[in-house]
């Protein structure tokens, strides 16, 4: 645990989540510290993603308190919670064209007042973000004619231009190849050694062993398992929250989780 | 990653020279405005020349000229212009709620309502000003009733308002229908002409006209907002965007703008849904200049719409409705064709 005086990122206390009269979580306890990095894990419909909204503030809690940075959403001036924390959302069709450059600028949404326009400032941080993605050469480059994986990165750019303190990312490799994975990954590490708070839903059990400090495992029937990686990921407890056999193979390295 | 040095080379100018074209394109739309204002003052069974035209709307004198331009040409004038401004800001505002380009300010029903409430007074025989106040009524009473209806347990999915829109027009279609089939012979043509769109009877502009510059002064404080709505509600609102709030005054404001148009000129068909694609299509989706710019494109547009529907093959008058349609399709369509997205 690292000494820090700022309050931690991101904490729960007796968090309970529900979707209709089904629990997602219940009584959820958890503190993010500065550096930590927090996957979630569960099984398809378990309830990852309106746990995540749910943190992000986006969504009312069924009982328990979710502290932004110390305070409760309700206590920070409207807008400046967007400051604070961001959210990669699962990718949502568009509708309108718009450039690279101009959905990148989106992120710089909370830090302008209504009359303002973004200025060279803006544009230089948007720029450097989708060269970070990977994305250099694009900004001009109408997002429909975009591949999938360019889109996704295109996304993460656009969160990292808003620059917020907690992380929060709902499966960030969808559509990615290997290389841009592991980059994307990388990227996110480096954020969390520089002081940020991240806390993803990831599908790939051993890309989490590789990144997470923490992990959520969500059994799909409001009950939880929290704890260091090296606490949660144990081939018996992945195995009973994925309703499959799992293996560990250890490698020298490194231990692989491989379905039986 | 890898192409770091590409982005250093890359010089921030690329918005910078976006909203140099975007301006561009409103100095040529204001040209155009003025344009169209001086085709339809000046056009006509009477023709007036520039020189007479700056004449007649700089003194006072009560020549002929300056009575037919002051009193029937420019209120006229005002009047297709305002409500062409009404109808392609309140599409382009629709769009955006419902996050569907084939939303025009009609969607909702609101022009259906309209319709609904101008031909009963038709049929009851009323004279014009009830019929304004019949299309008024009817237009806020259908958006209130969509509302009422899609909002009815909270939710407030774009899915949801659209087919209780298109429903609610639907009955409205059908009452419509039910009227004229009911309508005696000589009250018909009024009210083809109503449905169609039609501004000769436009003899109050002004309202629309001060609508129009409240309407958009009351929406560009949001457009950015708006540019966050058009990406996903759960985007816009992990931005920061009252997204509940926004919603409101968006549907509020459209409903407002349509049912002030369709009053004053009748449901004129096509400005609402094709003046904000071809702006769209010429400067991007940006809503701070999209807004400003459709408004000002559908008020040429109808301007200019109106004086040919009154003088092409004078001294029939056209229905304007019919004119926007008979323009508007080929262009969009030739449009579309040269930007393959």
């Amino acid at each position: 645990m690292k000494m820090d005086v700022r309050p931690p990122v991101l904490a729960t206390d007796g968090l309970t989540v529900q979707v209709g009269h089904r629990d997602v979580v219940k009584d959820l306890d958890f503190t993010l510290q500065p550096g930590d990095t927090l996957v979630i894990l569960g099984r398809n419909g378990a309830g990852k993603t309106t746990l995540l909204h749910t943190l992000a503030g986006l969504r009312d809690v069924a009982a328990g308190t979710v502290l932004l940075s110390g305070q409760p959403y309700a206590a920070w001036p409207r807008g400046h919670e967007a400051c604070l924390r961001g959210l990669l959302a699962q990718s949502q069709p568009d509708f309108f064209s718009a450039t690279v450059l101009e959905t990148a600028l989106v992120g710089r949404h909370p830090y302008l007042g209504r009359w303002d326009w973004e200025g060279p400032e803006d544009e230089a941080i948007a720029l450097a973000a989708l060269a970070s993605m990977g994305l250099g050469g694009f900004a001009e480059r109408q997002v429909p004619t975009l591949s999938g994986g360019e889109r996704q990165r295109l996304a993460i750019a656009t969160l990292l231009v808003q620059r917020p303190r907690l992380y929060l990312l709902d499966e960030p490799l969808a559509h990615l190849d290997l290389h841009h994975e592991v980059a994307v990954l990388d990227h996110f590490r480096e954020l969390a050694s520089a002081g940020a708070g991240v806390a993803m839903v990831l599908h790939d059990i051993n890309l989490t062993a590789r990144y997470a400090s923490h992990v959520l495992l969500l059994d799909g029937a409001g009950g939880h398992i929290f704890g260091t990686a090296a606490e949660v990921l144990t081939a018996e407890r992945l195995s009973a929250a994925f309703g499959h056999p799992l293996r560990a193979v250890a490698d020298g390295t490194a231990t692989l989780f491989v379905p039986a | 990653m890898a192409d770091g040095h590409a982005a250093a080379r890359h010089q921030p100018v690329n918005m910078r020279h976006m909203r140099l074209r975007a301006r561009l394109v409103i100095a040529g739309l204001m040209a155009a405005a003025l344009a169209a204002f001086a085709w339809s003052l000046s056009a006509g069974a009477m023709p007036v020349s520039g020189h007479d035209l700056l004449a007649a709307l700089g003194s006072g004198e009560g020549s002929m000229e300056a009575d037919i331009v002051r009193q029937l040409r420019l209120p006229r004038a005002i009047a297709a212009f305002a409500c062409g401004g009404l109808l392609a800001l309140a599409g382009a505002l629709m769009q955006v709620l419902l996050r569907n380009p084939l939303a025009d300010p009609y969607v909702l029903g609101i022009s259906g309502g309209a319709a609904v409430g101008a031909l009963g007074t038709i049929l009851a025989g009323a004279t014009a000003g009830w019929i304004d106040t019949g299309a008024f009524i009817g237009a806020l009473g259908a958006t209130l009733l969509v509302f009422g209806l899609a909002h009815g347990d909270g939710s407030w999915t774009q899915t949801r308002l659209l087919l209780t829109g298109v429903i609610v027009a639907s009955g409205c279609g059908a009452a419509v229908a039910l009227m004229l089939s009911l309508a005696p012979e000589g009250r018909v043509k009024g009210m083809l002409f109503w449905l169609m769109g039609d501004a000769s009877s436009a003899s109050r502009p002004w309202p629309a006209l001060a609508l129009l510059a409240v309407g958009l002064l009351a929406a560009l404080p949001f457009a950015r907002e708006l540019n966050l709505l058009a990406r996903g509600e759960i985007t816009a609102r992990a931005l920061g965007v009252r997204v509940g709030r926004l919603r409101m005054l968006v549907y509020g404001l459209g409903a407002l703008l349509t049912a002030v148009a369709v009053t004053t000129v009748g449901s004129v068909g096509f400005v609402g849904l094709i003046v904000p694609h071809l702006v769209r299509l010429a400067i991007g989706n940006d809503q701070r200049l999209l807004l400003p710019a459709a408004t000002l494109a559908g008020g040429v547009l109808l301007c200019a719409a109106d004086t040919a529907a009154r003088t092409v093959v004078a001294p029939i008058q056209l229905p304007v409705g019919v004119l926007t349609a008979l323009i508007g399709v080929p262009v969009f369509l030739f449009l579309l064709a040269r930007h393959p997205r």
